[in-house]
């Protein structure tokens, strides 16, 4: 095959791995998250088989609605796709949409998504569906000086933000691993991860009670195929951020390096196994930790500011 | 100067950068329990550098100032103060803080650059010592941590806290400077900790006996019929 072809089927590849595990990823984390809560609990399976029910279902769609409402499962869908792209998911040398984006582009596709499912959140004239979506934009523009710090402290320690570039400066070497201002923005990163995916201790994915909900009472009036729509672009977006996280910023190895099929089939499963390893982490944290009040959201993020700009000075006055 | 490896600073800057983190904790957390764990953390984070040190200087007294550290600080401390001052500790309660959280955190922020820039001239003196760079400005900033701590928490188990975060970055400071004091010496800085906590420990219980409170916040005025 020629490069182009090889980096084609690469990038195909890329988002098969996305549309096939999605699932199975919060399928994981769902069970483990019972299994440390002692429930007998569903099987790692149910992503799959809820996606498969609510697209074999009717769609039933507000009167009061417009078109926002119809377009935003679209987007919802789409956007972590594309995301996928611009990231190195399977392969350690970068793919020709490599440099159509950076990470900041990951971050404006990711908030396109977000807008027009809170959009269509309001458009139903759903009252709960309206609070939710005006919270979800209280913590997103708190978390907004959070991750432009970040980053800004990765294209400082990295010279890049081009997501292959920052893995490649990070896994050069074990001194550039254990650098304090990695470390730090490590720290930032998961904290920015709980607070947009809207996890405990900022908000409660396994919460029942409209009232109390941030981003998880937007998607209520969506039934059939828009539903699963919905829940898999949201089980896709989970595991584009725990891409992110485990193959740009914390482990930066285990990816193919050449376009072999042997080596891409070897970083599939490395990287699920990280993924695992992140999924676990995840559910200790959410099961060990309590829902904050709505007013200490703040406070939450705003350590999680301090943490990235101590990574910045760090770099900044030259200590280390 | 000793010649050590970059994996070895960088890992000493890792641990430096979690110090800090865990100082954060410290100031902010809201619960007094998580308080404590946080200072047990950063006192683990104290051990693991002096580990770090001891291992790249080839100082044998720094494996006992780790040894001595951890079962002082993470396995003495919180045993005195469940002693001397449990239910004032180990109660759930939420602390009362002069400043709001975001705004302390942004003043801690500043008091982080004035240690940097307080501790920058005298780098260049230190170039015998070659963690200094790193700790030397870690536990100075923890210092001022400490010290904010003290005057922000209107809680005297919260101060405590202040006051042994102080403490662990006075330790995390000098050790990177001295490495190669008598190990009575090292032995007798730290049982201090201990000591400070059960003196403190035991006035807290009293202020709690007499004023049916530990909230030293609301002494400040006078009570008069």
């Amino acid at each position: 095959m020629t490069p182009l072809w090889t980096h084609f089927v690469l990038n195909v590849a890329q988002v098969v791995f996305l549309l096939v595990f999605a699932p199975l990823v919060e399928g994981v984390l769902h069970r483990l998250e019972e299994i440390i809560q002692g429930k007998s609990g569903i099987s790692v399976w149910q992503t799959y088989r809820d996606i498969g029910k609510l697209f074999a279902k009717d769609e039933v769609i507000s009167e009061e609605s417009t078109w926002v409402f119809r377009f935003a499962p679209i987007v919802a869908f789409v956007m972590p796709l594309f995301v996928v792209l611009l990231i190195p998911a399977l392969t350690k040398f970068p793919l020709f949409f490599a440099f159509m984006g950076d990470m900041v582009a990951v971050g404006f596709l990711m908030a396109v998504s977000g807008f027009f499912v809170a959009l269509a959140g309001m458009d139903t004239g759903n009252v709960y569906a309206a609070v939710g979506a005006s919270r979800t934009h209280m913590v997103g523009f708190l978390a907004e000086p959070v991750f432009i710090m970040v980053f800004f402290s990765v294209s400082y320690v990295a010279n890049s933000t081009i997501p292959y570039f920052v893995n490649a400066t990070w896994g050069a070497s074990w001194a550039s691993m254990f650098q304090p201002s990695h470390l730090l923005i490590v720290l930032a990163f998961f904290l920015l991860i709980l607070a947009d995916e809207g996890r405990i201790p900022v908000d409660s994915p396994a919460g029942k009670v409209e009232i109390a909900m941030i981003g998880h009472s937007k998607g209520l009036e969506y039934s059939g195929s828009s539903a699963a729509l919905m829940k898999w672009g949201g089980a896709m977006k989970l595991m584009v951020l725990a891409l992110v996280f485990v193959n740009v910023l914390v482990t930066p190895w285990g990816l193919s390096a050449h376009a072999q099929w042997g080596a891409i089939l070897a970083a599939v499963g490395l990287v699920l196994l990280k993924l695992l390893a992140f999924v676990v982490v995840l559910a200790l944290v959410e099961t060990s930790l309590a829902k904050l009040r709505l007013f200490r959201i703040p406070e939450f993020l705003a350590v999680a500011f301090i943490i990235c700009l101590f990574a910045v000075s760090v770099r900044l006055v030259g200590i280390a | 100067m000793v010649a050590v490896s970059s994996t070895a600073l960088a890992l000493d800057g890792s641990v430096a950068g979690l110090f800090v983190v865990f100082g954060l904790g410290v100031m902010v957390s809201r619960q007094m329990l998580a308080s404590l764990y946080f200072f047990m953390w950063q006192s683990v984070a104290l051990t693991a550098s002096a580990l770090v040190l001891a291992d790249a200087l080839d100082a044998i007294n720094l494996l006992w100032v780790a040894i001595i550290t951890f079962v002082t600080k993470v396995i003495a401390v919180p045993l005195v103060l469940r002693w001397a001052a449990g239910q004032a500790i180990y109660g759930r309660r939420e602390v009362d803080q002069a400043l709001s959280i975001p705004a302390s955190v942004l003043v801690a922020a500043v008091l982080a650059l004035v240690g940097w820039f307080a501790v920058a001239p005298t780098l260049p003196f230190l170039h015998t010592a070659p963690f200094a760079h790193l700790n030397l400005p870690t536990g100075l900033i923890m210092v001022l941590w400490g010290a904010f701590t003290v005057a922000l928490r209107r809680e005297s188990v919260a101060q405590l806290m202040g006051l042994l975060i102080m403490e662990n970055g006075a330790f995390f400071g000098s050790i990177a400077i001295v490495h190669n004091l008598a190990v009575i010496a090292e032995i007798a800085a730290a049982v201090d900790v201990p000591i400070v906590a059960l003196v403190i420990g035991l006035l807290i219980r009293n202020i709690r006996r007499v004023t049916g409170s530990t909230r030293v916040g609301a002494l400040d005025r006078l009570h008069e019929r």
